[in-house]
């Protein structure tokens, strides 16, 4: 949290990208990117890009890693060496991805209908192929719509947004600068149909208040990104109909 | 139906009828048992039990280069080990995801909590003192995160600074403690069904566990929260758990000001 020479985050309430506090990053999703997969989609949310692959029901291998009770979710997020402005990132997932991949997976064990498909394995894959800050709530944002096409039965498509704090302001959905320098993150996802909390992390300060607020302005920034969810699954077949009408 | 999911169906019942196992109530903690200087040989060192949850928490300081972008701050690193021979599901190998959330969730509370100025390990140029902070976990009964943070807290305060001359550490002379101000402690409950309790412990855990949060504070802020598992909360049961949050953290502050003789 801090550090030297901090930047002026806030100047006339107003962002350093522009944005006002309870702003979101612009967000585009697509879907089917990646062939092979059973459902895949790809997201850019500012500078993030991020794609997504998953795969499955299939039989979960080694044997052992089954449960004949439901499916299990199998998740790796990892960002690649050459995502970051900064230095060359080392491969493969640090202790940062591994504990990322966990909670995403948590996510998932709860929106996907596992008691359909005992003894199977799905597989999700996020791949950070350009990081600015928020990626494991645009990489669940982006699963989630890869779930979606690849047919997997689920009780909700999940969406991720985080809120930080900076003095005593609230911001939505922070950038890598502003992460690097706020005095809190709190990233949320969320199951819009029952409002629960799948993921919830902090670290900083923030008092009782504040985390109401906060739960709050990430559930309005949630009717905005499910549109965006919803439209992107929509799109292959609204193409469609129009190619129909003509 | 498994032995696990029988054991399952019987906590669910007694929670539907306002009982926990062992008479417990839903919001207390088993005895807490912290003591530190546990490990004379390390820096720092504490104990925690939490019923028979049992972890041991050691603090090493040692010499090493700055980071490039922080060259005059030292740093904390920390890491959990679930040992083998603390539960019959642990087996040796690689850390696993569990443990390396609970070494991150318990290192974020104490740096969110500002426990810890990195500025004041800066030695000279080029040199600064790292704090290793290794937490092994000797009995596993649920509940490791507040056990954890309970010894990993307990454990800085009861860190000495070894001398450092001519480039070198000098880990029998000692030169006062490590600097460290305030004090974070967490709370971490269960999610079952549609019951919320404290200190999971590990048949709860195990059995009918489906989701579980940890809010690490000190005094008045919320400084690291942490959820896992399957299962969901709302923002509702999330409001009372902050708030008795800071209601258990008066014990809790209470037990490692003892436990380190303040």
């Amino acid at each position: 949290m801090g550090g030297e020479n901090k930047p002026e985050l806030i100047v006339n309430g107003k962002r350093l990208d522009g944005r006002m506090p309870d702003e979101l990053r612009p967000i585009r999703i697509m879907t089917n990117v990646i062939k092979n997969a059973d459902g895949s989609a790809y997201i850019e949310w500012g500078d993030n890009k991020i794609i997504c692959g998953v795969y499955g029901p299939k039989e979960a291998l080694p044997k052992h890693t089954g449960n004949p009770e439901r499916a299990v979710v199998k998740c790796r997020y990892q960002m690649a060496p050459f995502s970051s402005l900064e230095d060359h990132g080392r491969t493969g997932p640090n202790r940062r991805a591994h504990e990322i991949s966990k909670v995403t997976k948590e996510v998932f064990e709860n929106a996907i209908l596992l008691e359909q498909f005992p003894g199977n394995a799905i597989e999700i894959y996020i791949e950070v192929l350009q990081s600015d800050g928020g990626t494991r709530a645009a990489g669940i944002t982006c699963a989630a719509v890869a779930l979606a096409t690849s047919g997997i039965p689920m009780r909700d498509v999940p969406f991720a947004v985080s809120v930080g704090k900076v003095g005593n302001t609230l911001i939505l959905d922070m950038n890598k600068i502003e992460d690097n320098y706020s005095d809190a993150d709190v990233p949320i996802c969320i199951s819009p149909r029952t409002g629960e909390i799948l993921l919830l992390q902090m670290d900083g300060n923030i008092t009782r208040e504040e985390f109401s607020t906060i739960v709050a302005m990430i559930k309005k920034a949630g009717e905005k990104i499910g549109k965006i969810q919803r439209d992107a699954l929509k799109a292959p077949y609204e193409a469609i109909s129009e190619r129909y009408k003509r | 139906m498994t032995n696990g999911a029988i054991t399952g169906e019987f906590i669910k019942e007694l929670l539907s009828k306002g009982a926990r196992e062992f008479g417990r109530g839903f919001n207390d903690y088993r005895r807490v048992v912290l003591s530190t200087g546990v490990i004379p040989h390390a820096e720092g060192s504490a104990e925690c039990f939490i019923g028979n949850t049992r972890v041991l928490v050691g603090v090493k300081l040692a010499v090493s280069e700055p980071l490039p972008d922080k060259p005059h701050e030292g740093d904390i690193r920390t890491a959990a080990e679930m040992l083998p021979l603390a539960s019959p599901d642990y087996e040796p190998g690689p850390p696993s995801p569990e443990s390396i959330e609970l070494a991150r969730v318990v290192d974020r509370g104490i740096r969110a909590a500002g426990m810890i100025d990195t500025k004041s390990l800066f030695i000279e140029e080029g040199k600064v003192w790292s704090v290793f902070i290794d937490i092994y976990v000797l009995n596993f009964d649920g509940n490791l995160f507040d056990a954890c943070t309970l010894a990993g807290v307990a454990a800085l305060l009861d860190c000495r600074m070894p001398a450092y001359k001519d480039g070198k550490e000098d880990h029998e002379n000692t030169v006062g403690k490590l600097k460290v101000t305030g004090m974070v402690t967490s709370s971490t409950f269960a999610k079952i069904g549609d019951k919320i309790v404290l200190d999971p412990d590990a048949t709860e855990e195990k059995n009918a566990m489906d989701a579980r949060v940890t809010v690490a504070t000190d005094e008045n802020l919320i400084r690291a929260m942490q959820k896992g598992g399957r299962g969901a909360f709302t923002a509702e049961e999330m409001d009372r758990i902050i708030q008795l949050t800071f209601e258990k953290s008066k014990d809790l502050r209470k037990i490692v000001k003892e436990a380190v003789g303040e």
